[in-house]
């Protein structure tokens, strides 16, 4: 058998190895340099890295190789099929990294946050000493910091940038838990409230090992029946062999269960809003920003690319599983009174919409010449969804009392006369979420209603006009509480339910103190800053970037 | 069908040339202004103070005088010539989609620009004397500008998306508006209320855009008109339902009609302005505008009138028996706008008289709520009419610019509402004799439920609180209240020589004349005759009796169904927030008991990791993974089913 040697194009992926590298670098860091120097190493390393891996991958975005279409001459496709078959770096492929990039810079630039807590991260400052121990509070009297949080942080930021590259379901794989495994670990490492943050972290783990045990017995169920691992194989595979249709469809349903799980789709959104809660908020800004935008990134790309000529059998599992998604996190998000569960839970229900735009797929030659792909607008969506996100997220981090973060609503009454900036931004980022025309939101959800629409799939459309109107709701219902100054009598029994459930005790201690904002430092209100105008910008001209991904074009193959 | 599709005039603009470049200016001067007021408020704040509600007021006059210009220099235009576009810039371009910010102006947007700022702007004086002791002042200041900002861009937009925008926009305004009082809790409630039932509207309308998108693969006007007669019957009708949606929500059309009278919380110039001048006839506006589309759907047409005639009997129903001033006034509004639409859903005999008693109503109804704003000012703001009375003495120029308003609006000749009322009357009986006699009865009820209110207020004996002393507004309320009461007197000049039909022709085109069944000065005589009635029965239910000053509770079914809003509320209660409700409590209950567990209680317990792990493993995520496998066996048998059965 002959051995061919893999050629790396190294052209197009350095982006990727940068971040790999400063990852490595990371650790060196933590292992030789002193301690009190460690979080200005890191953090300029790690941003650094981040900052010349966007401009490579813009850099790269403008120099793909443009396949063409048969006998015309129009271009089709931008980009090149790369390690053996393995990766590929397409038009596609390099929006999605610049868009990890940009919001992974986002959500660094939170962990290095240390102003709130006065001069401390929101870190543990020991992981390995347990809550309420000796070991625990002289860590806290030394100032201990880890910093190891960032190459952690890179080393996701990899993964992510590898899963919507990869052209093969073992790389896909790999990738997968090359972006998990450090988050699991970013969720148990909260300074504050260490119980709920490592039962997070434990249960995150635990139902992501799970359905990555799915996943793997999807990879090889369709390698039985491919008798391949490479996606472009598979969809020969899926043309032309129409026997084991079982194994075919059975294995089809593990990979969706992996992908879903970790997009937070019904029935595998569990673990949301607990991990969301649980998690330091600057991770779950984070973790929802980006792991959204790669795992969609492969998710596109694994139904698109690999089973796209069967998209008959999928499209049906995907409108229920959207509807679902859609009716249960908008629900569900109408009874939480606290700020970071709510959050999880429009979480979910974007999770929904962008569904609806997977779905509304079609072949490129029953498109009108007008009409925008579903690529472009789940893209697009993505695009949106990610700095309203981190900047609500962000602004979480500041709306603090003594006990640190305040996220119950209790606390967040009236927020908008003690700090009506803050709760103006906050307000603004929460009409985005709801769709309200002249914020990004708006477009997004029209792009993705559209293209289902243009599919035939009108029932998924209505469900999601009719949870957009749910989820307004609930949406309006924070802003009505931040803005006005009389308490709702809802949120009220709601609240005093809420206490019940806790067993009392420290809720009720704490009912009467209001949550003020905290002046953060500039990395904060930078984050706050720029994606508030992001999602302005999406809102009132959205036209460059739709533009750039339209230009991006289709996945190649 | 042909023959129809034939008349619709098609909208194919010209570029924007002359005085006509000056377009965007009408918009960016009020956005100007609200951008001033609303962010300079945390920056100068002092200065604000001094001079913030002047140029707030200036800002809308300035627009008023460019609308003026606008208008001439139409009206200097060939007929066939009056349709301008400006384009600003590209809102959306993608490969051969685009849409862009353009701005329309034809003699439909004309009326609607001089309505806007010219009303606006006297509103703007009269708050200027109306909030003056508010602290927030100039804040208000900035939020009427920035709702003139998206009504201007509503009527505008060349296109139904930029239309949206302003759609949402003069939504949220009106909410934040009406909430504006923030700490009256029930301000908060109606705000919310209308936020979320406006909402279902909005969702209609964007709906429709996206229809018109996938259909036509554009939402711009010009592009609609012109391939709207080559789309598919049910994909038209499918449209024009979505965009009655839509009007139904804005304009408090049966059955999304339950927002406004609580809406009647906002500050009175509020009401005036977005509750019964503008806003809430963006509906009409949206169905003459789309005409090309309603013209080729005999169904949606169907629906709109059926849906007018419902609202003008239900508002006025409901108009006889509130004695807040201003609800009463509300409830008067949902019925007019219930004849607009009428005259709207009657299609090109009725575009005109619809965008006629449209304009009229502005004029008369703003006058109206000005004049109940000026009596609140005089009673240390007390709105129960049961409280009034007697009150012509006190407020000599209230009262005779209100009572201009009153006979306008039950419509005696020659003030405006009679000739654009009667018009709209005429050609439903021309239509439907049915419907024509249900407006014929809504004007006998209009002619009741004015009469009382006037009676309740000016009339009858004083029954006023302790320590009030009613007292005339001072002259920054009056005036725009002279003003007003003048156009409402002589607004039926439009209809001299038929001019406003013959303006409007080249946007909703020529109207074959039908002969009316009875001759029109019949149909005229017993209009006024059954609003004789009405006006004669209310003398003696309410004129010749003592008014209490409670409600009296022992009343008619009727009285009482028309006081809780002919069960509006119980309505939506019973159909929509009911079910809901229930279903979110059973989603809730799961969630609480499966999903939730004993979590929320984690952070109170502090516990070493022992208890963790056990409590961990001992439950939760073990019914997480349940659901997990549940997720499962859902998506493989779906895959299943779907191909293997």
């Amino acid at each position: 058998m002959e051995f061919d040697k893999p050629v790396l194009a190294y052209a197009e992926l350095w982006p990727m190895l940068v971040v790999f590298g400063v990852a490595v670098a990371g650790v060196l860091v933590e292992a030789f340099l002193a301690r009190e120097h460690r979080f200005r190493a890191q953090v300029a390393l790690t941003l650094l890295g981040l900052v010349v891996a966007l401009g490579g991958s813009i850099y790269v975005a403008s120099e793909l190789d443009t396949l063409r279409g048969g006998d015309s001459d129009e271009v089709v496709a931008r980009g090149t099929i790369t390690a053996g078959g393995t990766l590929v770096v397409d038009g596609p492929t390099v929006a999605l990294w610049i868009m990890t990039l940009v919001f992974a810079i986002g959500g660094l630039l939170l962990f290095a946050e240390r102003r709130l807590e006065g001069g401390l991260s929101a870190f543990a400052g020991q992981a390995a000493a347990l809550p309420g121990t000796e070991a625990e509070r002289e860590a806290s009297t030394k100032g201990l910091d880890h910093t190891e949080v960032y190459p952690l942080a890179m080393f996701a930021v990899g993964g992510m940038l590898l899963f919507p590259a990869a052209n093969d379901l073992l790389t896909m794989f790999v990738a997968l838990e090359v972006l998990s495994l450090p988050l699991y670990l970013l969720c148990g490492l909260a300074r504050r409230r260490r119980l709920l943050s490592q039962e997070a972290a434990l249960k995150y783990f635990m139902l992501g090992a799970f359905s990555s045990g799915f996943f793997l017995y999807g990879v090889a169920l369709i390698y039985g029946f491919a008798g391949t691992m490479n996606l472009a194989g598979i969809n020969e595979a899926v043309r032309n062999d129409s026997s084991n249709q079982a194994l075919l469809l059975i294995g089809m349903g593990m990979l969706a269960v992996g992908l879903l799980f970790k997009v937070g789709a019904v029935p595998f959104q569990s673990w949301t809003p607990d991990v969301y809660q649980g998690a330091p908020t600057a991770v779950t800004g984070f973790m929802a920003a980006c792991t959204k935008v790669a795992a969609f990134g492969a998710l596109l790309r694994l139904f698109y690319v690999a089973f796209g000529a069967d998209r008959w059998s999928w499209q049906p599992m995907l409108w229920i599983v959207a509807i679902l998604t859609m009716v249960v996190g908008a629900i569900v998000a109408c009874t939480q009174t606290d700020v970071k569960r709510l959050l999880a839970y429009s979480s979910i229900a974007h999770t929904g919409f962008l569904l609806t735009g997977v779905l509304g797929v079609q072949a490129a030659t029953s498109l009108g010449e007008n009409e925008i792909t579903s690529l472009q607008a789940v893209l697009f969506y993505l695009a949106t969804y990610g700095p309203a996100t981190i900047g609500a997220f962000a602004i979480v981090t500041v709306v603090r009392d003594a006990g640190g973060e305040a996220t119950s609503f209790e606390k967040w009454t009236g927020l908008g006369k003690r700090a009506p900036l803050v709760a103006g931004v906050f307000g603004f980022f929460l009409l985005s979420m709801a769709g309200i025309p002249l914020t990004g939101g708006f477009m997004g959800k029209w792009a993705v209603f559209t293209v289902a629409l243009s599919a035939g799939a009108w029932p998924v459309v209505l469900v999601a006009i009719l949870s957009s109107i749910i989820s307004v709701f609930f949406y309006v219902r924070l802003i009505l509480l931040l803005f006005f100054r009389g308490e709702m009598p809802e949120e009220k029994e709601m609240a005093a339910a809420d206490a019940e459930d806790a067993g009392g005790g420290v809720a009720t201690a704490t009912r009467t103190e209001l949550a003020t904002v905290t002046t953060p430092s500039l990395a904060t209100t930078g984050v706050i800053a720029v994606t508030a105008a992001l999602t302005l910008l999406l809102g009132v001209m959205p036209g460059p970037v739709l533009d750039l991904l339209a230009d991006a074009g289709q996945f190649i193959r | 069908m042909l023959s129809l599709s034939e008349e619709i005039p098609l909208v194919e603009p010209t570029g924007a040339d002359g005085a006509f470049s000056l377009l965007w200016l009408v918009i960016a001067l009020p956005l100007a202004g609200a951008a001033i007021l609303l962010i300079g408020g945390a920056l100068f704040p002092q200065a604000l103070k001094v001079w913030g509600h002047v140029l707030g007021t200036l800002l809308p006059i300035g627009s008023f005088v460019i609308s003026l210009v606008l208008f001439v220099q139409l009206m200097g235009r060939e007929e066939g010539d009056r349709q301008v576009v400006q384009h600003l810039y590209d809102f959306i371009q993608v490969g051969d989609l685009d849409v862009g910010m353009d701005l329309l102006y034809d003699p439909l947007t004309s009326l609607f620009l001089l309505l806007i700022t010219g009303v606006g702007s006297l509103i703007h004086v009269y708050s200027i004397g109306y909030m003056e002791h508010d602290e927030r002042r100039p804040r208000f200041f900035g939020y009427l500008n920035l709702f003139v900002a998206a009504m201007l861009l509503l009527v505008m937009s060349e296109n139904y998306l930029g239309l949206f925008i302003g759609w949402e926009g003069v939504g949220l305004a009106s909410y934040l508006l009406i909430g504006f009082w923030q700490h009256k809790h029930s301000a908060a409630a109606a705000a919310k209320k209308a936020f979320v039932i406006n909402r279902v509207g909005d969702m209609g309308l964007s709906t429709a855009i996206m229809l018109a998108f996938v259909t036509f693969g554009s939402t711009s006007f010009t592009v609609i008109s012109a391939s709207a007669g080559a789309a598919e019957q049910h994909v038209m009708t499918a449209f024009g339902l979505l965009l009655l949606l839509g009007a139904c929500g804005k304009s408090a059309q049966v059955p999304l009609q339950a927002w406004l009278l609580d809406a009647m919380e906002g500050p009175t110039p509020v009401s005036a302005l977005i509750h019964a001048a503008t806003m809430v006839t963006a509906g009409v506006y949206l169905i003459v505008r789309s005409n090309f589309i309603f013209e080729l759907t005999d169904t949606a047409q169907t629906v709109v009138v059926i849906v007018a005639t419902v609202t003008l009997l239900w508002g006025a129903i409901i108009g006889c028996a509130k004695d807040d001033i201003k609800k009463a006034l509300a409830g008067s509004t949902m019925s007019q706008i219930g004849y607009m639409m009428l005259g709207a859903g009657l299609g090109t005999a009725g575009y005109a008289f619809a965008i006629f008693h449209l304009l009229t109503h502005g004029f008369f109804k703003a006058n109206m709520f000005l004049g109940a704003g000026s009596v609140m000012h005089g009673m240390n703001d007390d709105v129960d009419m049961r409280h009034y009375g007697a009150l012509r003495k006190m407020l000599p120029v209230t009262f005779f610019t209100f009572a201009i308003g009153y006979l306008a609006i039950i419509g005696v000749p020659p003030f405006s509402g009679f000739w654009s009322k009667d018009k709209i009357i005429e050609t439903a009986l021309v239509e439907n004799p049915v419907v024509g006699i249900c407006a014929l009865l809504g004007a006998g009820i209009t002619g009741f439920y004015m009469t009382r209110l006037m009676l309740m207020t000016f009339f009858t004996k004083e029954r006023w609180e302790k320590g009030v002393h009613p007292h005339e507004s001072p002259k920054l309320m009056t005036i725009p209240l002279m003003v007003l009461a003048a156009l409402s007197a002589l607004g039926g000049f439009l209809l001299a020589g038929d001019w406003i039909v013959g303006w409007l022709e080249p946007v909703v085109g020529h109207a074959e004349h039908h002969e009316p069944p009875l001759p029109v000065i019949v149909i005229t005589l017993i209009t006024i005759g059954v609003v004789a009635i009405g006006v004669a029965a209310a003398f003696v239910l309410v004129g010749q009796r003592e008014v209490p000053r409670e409600a009296p509770q022992d009343v008619s079914f009727a009285t009482r169904a028309a006081r809780a809003d002919l069960y509006g509320d119980a309505i939506n209660d019973g159909l929509v927030v009911g079910p809901s409700r229930q279903l979110t409590s059973g989603l809730v209950t799961f969630d609480r008991s499966v999903v939730d567990g004993l979590f929320s209680g984690g952070a109170t317990v502090v516990a070493g990791v022992g208890i963790l792990l056990r409590r961990v493993q001992n439950g939760f995520v073990r019914s997480y993974a349940v659901s997990i496998l549940a997720g499962v066996l859902l998506v493989v048998l779906a895959l299943l089913a779907v191909n293997l059965a």
